[in-house]
């Protein structure tokens, strides 16, 4: 690629989209909230925080007491703040939605959370210690939230990630639009400041097997979320990007990331749309969204398809690409079929089927793929029961294997994964952990 | 100056502040109290009367008076209590040509501690030997500006009417500490690192200020003295105006207001005032003034067979519930939540994995008046955030009307005894929950 933006440029471009609020707009906003009672935001959010509660404080100046509601609920409200869909939680249900515009949950959560950040302010005190002790694999949204609420019931938690950082798809995998890398750090760095320790590039199955951590622990959470994304089987793939690592490479170093200059986006989900993003924001001169579907069942959020259209990138409906070609190492085009759509399949949406003869080219000389990812390769490996091939677990997230619980993505078999319904998971298995332990004595 | 603005912007009126003795002021002399996002409920001031030379007043006020013939300018007043200081300054406000003369009897800092304002306002006697002092020199109007720093508002204008006031006007402002800085934990305002008691204005004080209006269209003495009383105490808007127009003042004064917006209210001030004037059917403000005066009573004299009860309009309630906790922990609980089902479901009672809109919206119960619990109280309606969302419905209460000033009369055991009151309940069907 020519005229390579600097790198300073490229990180602007996909710097957090919305400003943090003023002291004053937060006082004006927490202002509106009407304080529902048995509020439908609360309701609404898998966390339940304690919302009318949090924006209360917010209004009378306790920024300390309002960032602690919202850790009581939820460890990692900092990440929530900023990647939860609030549109279709919290503040898709404020009753001023209706008539007025719905108080700016997510926006004011953030207010109190960059304080609590900002201040250093301890939000919890370490619980008396029970000596027991909890493995926890994988340390995304999930893992954190159950090592952290383990530690504040006052058990012993050790966190296994097998990357180099800590803090899952908050750290890789979030557009920076959304969330900076160092919100989702600073978090990690919260949760190991209440005593869990995280012990990175350990790998469960390569650097130590499931049965060394049933020994050493007494209890074993897995959140350990999904696999890479799954191929296309059509030729010419191995000229496609994976998109969760274009997203990856645009946090870590994106002073390094290649950008084409037509840009093919295979998908329409969330990660999709985050893709395309980033490609039309580091340079890319067009970037087309490709889905074998229409717009009524592409499963990337309303708000998400309104803010791609207005980046400018276009859209190529009820199209299945059918390979990619590629002049020495170069991808020339994506070549394509036209689809219609048929009686509903297993997903319960229409089924797309390829017309025939309706081959055609799109120009681009990058290809990503978002089109979801793998189901989770551990559970078979460990034998683990499991459900449309996610991790099948009890109502007290407990797996078949007693003592081996799960959360997060790895058991999404049924809702869309995301990151506040994995802080919800780890918490409500802590507890039942938790009472397990206590329980056993 | 302000007072050229002030008349260009279409006020009637300027009542020039205060002149009078010799004063220096201090700086941070306005605090404020704000609630909710809502800046300026109400101020506070330790700000004395006026400390520009009197001589530089007195021309200023020739000059307004001969630019603004048809405005009336009113000067406060306020000296030290000796009956030639008073006619000296009688005399200097006559000689420049003002319209009126307003005795500040009110003024709740600084002067009252040196046996001026409210020293006078708060007793009497003083109140009736000054006015007349005053009323032995005055060939303009006086009017006599009451504190509400008082038990009983009645006995001062009794006074300024016996002394041979032309008017009054209330309420000045009420004392008050507006604020503790909870950083420095001085006194806010702060003066120098001390704080002390200010006078307390602006909306807040409204409802204070018609308490006291009322009070004196309703005493014999001040009514039949015929005075016309001019009322001031929190006035923002035009239904403010109207509303001391109703219980009986003929002149409106407004100060916190232009403090915090500027002259400029005075266009809504009169123009929503007209309007509601024609939508109402009156043609003149004496047609307004006093007008409610006679629907002020007093407990004694209201009907106890009066009932209403709360309904919620569903299609207009939003669901906060906010009508539900007020009522659930601190009124009658009457008010239910009701699941789509019918049935009476408890608050928080949805499942913990339960989340997203739909969900909470779908499942958000309604709320409904159990109205044969409902006392009336009339809190729910005060609390609700929607318009018209919640009424209060007259229900017959198939009792006959009597009130308790009859019933101490008639059936005197009845209101001092609670096996006799227990009887005349029963006998009424009068049931308490």
């Amino acid at each position: 690629m020519t005229n390579s933006p600097t790198a300073t440029v490229r990180s602007e471009a996909l710097g957090e989209l919305l400003p943090p609020l003023s002291a004053n707009q937060a006082a004006v906003e927490s202002a509106r909230c009407l304080m529902c009672y048995d509020a439908p935001c609360t309701h609404a959010c898998p966390t339940h925080i304690d919302i009318p509660k949090f924006i209360k404080k917010i209004s009378t100046g306790n920024l300390r007491g309002s960032a602690r509601t919202i850790l009581e609920s939820n460890l990692i409200g900092a990440t929530c703040a900023r990647v939860c869909p609030v549109q279709e939680l919290c503040e898709g249900a404020c009753v001023l939605g209706a008539e007025h515009k719905p108080i700016a949950i997510g926006r004011l959560q953030r207010h109190a959370m960059d304080f609590a950040y900002g201040t250093g302010t301890e939000p919890f005190a370490g619980a008396k210690a029970t000596g027991k002790r909890v493995a926890v694999i994988g340390a995304g949204p999930a893992g954190l939230s159950c090592a952290g609420e383990l530690r504040k019931l006052g058990h012993g938690v050790t966190l296994f990630e097998k990357r180099e950082l800590a803090g899952g798809l908050s750290t890789y995998g979030i557009i920076g639009l959304r969330e900076p890398m160092e919100v989702a750090l600073a978090e990690v760095a919260m949760i190991e400041k209440l005593g869990v320790k995280i012990e990175t590039g350990k790998e469960l199955g390569k650097d130590f097997p499931l049965g060394d951590l049933q020994t050493r622990f007494d209890a074993v959470f897995l959140s350990v979320g999904l696999g890479t994304t799954p191929g296309l089987g059509i030729p010419g793939e191995e000229h496609i990007l994976d998109g969760l690592q274009y997203i990856e490479h645009s946090r870590v170093d994106a002073s390094k990331l290649v950008v084409g200059r037509n840009v093919a986006v295979i998908g329409a989900g969330n990660t999709a749309i985050d893709c395309a993003t980033i490609a039309k924001r580091l340079g890319a001169l067009r970037v087309t969204m490709v889905y074998r579907r229409t717009e009524n069942e592409m499963t990337a959020y309303p708000h998400e398809y309104e803010f791609i259209k207005r980046e400018g990138v276009s859209f190529s409906f009820l199209t299945q690409p059918i390979r990619v070609d590629a002049q020495n190492g170069t991808v020339k085009s994506l070549q394509c079929v036209r689809m219609q759509l048929g009686s509903a399949d297993a997903s319960g949406r229409p089924a797309p089927l390829p017309i025939e003869g309706s081959e055609f080219f799109i120009p681009a000389d990058q290809v990503v793929k978002a089109i979801g990812q793998e189901k989770p390769s551990l559970a078979t490996r460990l034998r683990l029961e499991t459900e449309k091939g996610f991790i099948q677990v009890n109502a007290a997230f407990e797996t078949n294997l007693p003592g081996v619980y799960a959360g997060g993505d790895c058991i999404r078999a049924r809702g869309a994964a995301s990151t506040v319904m994995a802080a919800q998971d780890g918490k409500l298995a802590a507890r039942a952990i938790h009472e397990r332990l206590v329980a056993r004595g | 100056m302000q007072v050229h603005r002030a008349f260009e912007a279409g006020w009637g009126g300027a009542v020039w502040k205060t002149i009078g003795a010799p004063v220096l002021n201090v700086s941070n002399r306005y605090g404020a109290w704000h609630y909710g996002g809502q800046k300026m409920l109400a101020i506070n001031n330790v700000e004395l009367i006026s400390d520009r030379p009197l001589e530089v007043n007195l021309r200023e006020i020739a000059e307004v008076k001969r630019a603004w013939p048809d405005r009336a300018v009113i000067v406060s007043a306020m000296v030290e209590s000796k009956p030639e200081t008073w006619h000296d300054i009688i005399h200097q406000i006559q000689d420049s040509g003002a319209d009126g003369i307003e005795l500040n009897y009110g003024c709740p800092h600084g002067m009252s501690e040196r046996g001026m304002g409210s020293a006078v306002g708060q007793v009497p006697e003083y109140c009736e030997q000054i006015t007349r002092w005053v009323m032995e020199v005055a060939k303009i109007p006086v009017i006599v500006k009451l504190t509400p720093n008082i038990s009983d508002i009645v006995m001062p204008a009794r006074a300024a009417a016996a002394a041979g006031a032309n008017a009054l006007s209330l309420i000045n402002t009420i004392n008050s500490i507006i604020g503790v800085d909870l950083d420095s934990l001085e006194i806010t305002p702060n003066i120098g690192g001390k704080g002390g008691h200010g006078g307390y204005a602006g909306p807040a004080v409204k409802p204070i200020a018609l308490n006291m209006l009322a009070a004196l269209g309703r005493d014999s003495v001040v009514s039949g003295s015929k005075l016309p009383i001019s009322g001031m105490g929190g006035i923002s808007t035009w239904r403010d105006a109207a509303e001391f127009l109703l219980l009986g003042a003929s002149s409106l004064q407004v100060c916190t207001a232009v403090m915090h917006f500027g002259f400029r209210i005075i266009e809504d001030l009169c123009d929503g005032l007209s309007n509601w004037m024609d939508e109402k059917g009156f043609a003149t403000v004496p047609d307004v003034v006093g007008r409610s005066l006679h629907r002020v009573s007093d407990f004694n004299d209201f009907d106890l067979s009066f009932r209403a009860v709360a309904r919620i309009d569903q299609e207009k309630c939003i669901r906060c519930n906010l009508c539900y906790v007020a009522c659930n922990d601190t009124a009658h609980q009457c008010i239910d939540l009701i699941a789509k089902d019918g049935r009476v479901v408890q608050p928080l009672s949805y499942e913990i994995q339960a989340n997203g809109k739909e969900e909470a919206v779908s499942m958000r119960p309604s709320v409904r008046v159990r109205e044969e619990d409902c006392v009336g109280c009339r809190l729910c309606y005060n609390v609700c955030p929607v318009e018209d969302c919640i009424r209060m419905i007259e229900q017959p209460s198939g009792q006959p009307s009597t009130t308790w000033g009859q019933l101490s009369k008639s059936q005197r055991l009845v209101t001092e005894d609670w096996e006799e009151m227990r009887k005349y309940r029963e006998k009424m069907g009068i049931h308490i929950h």
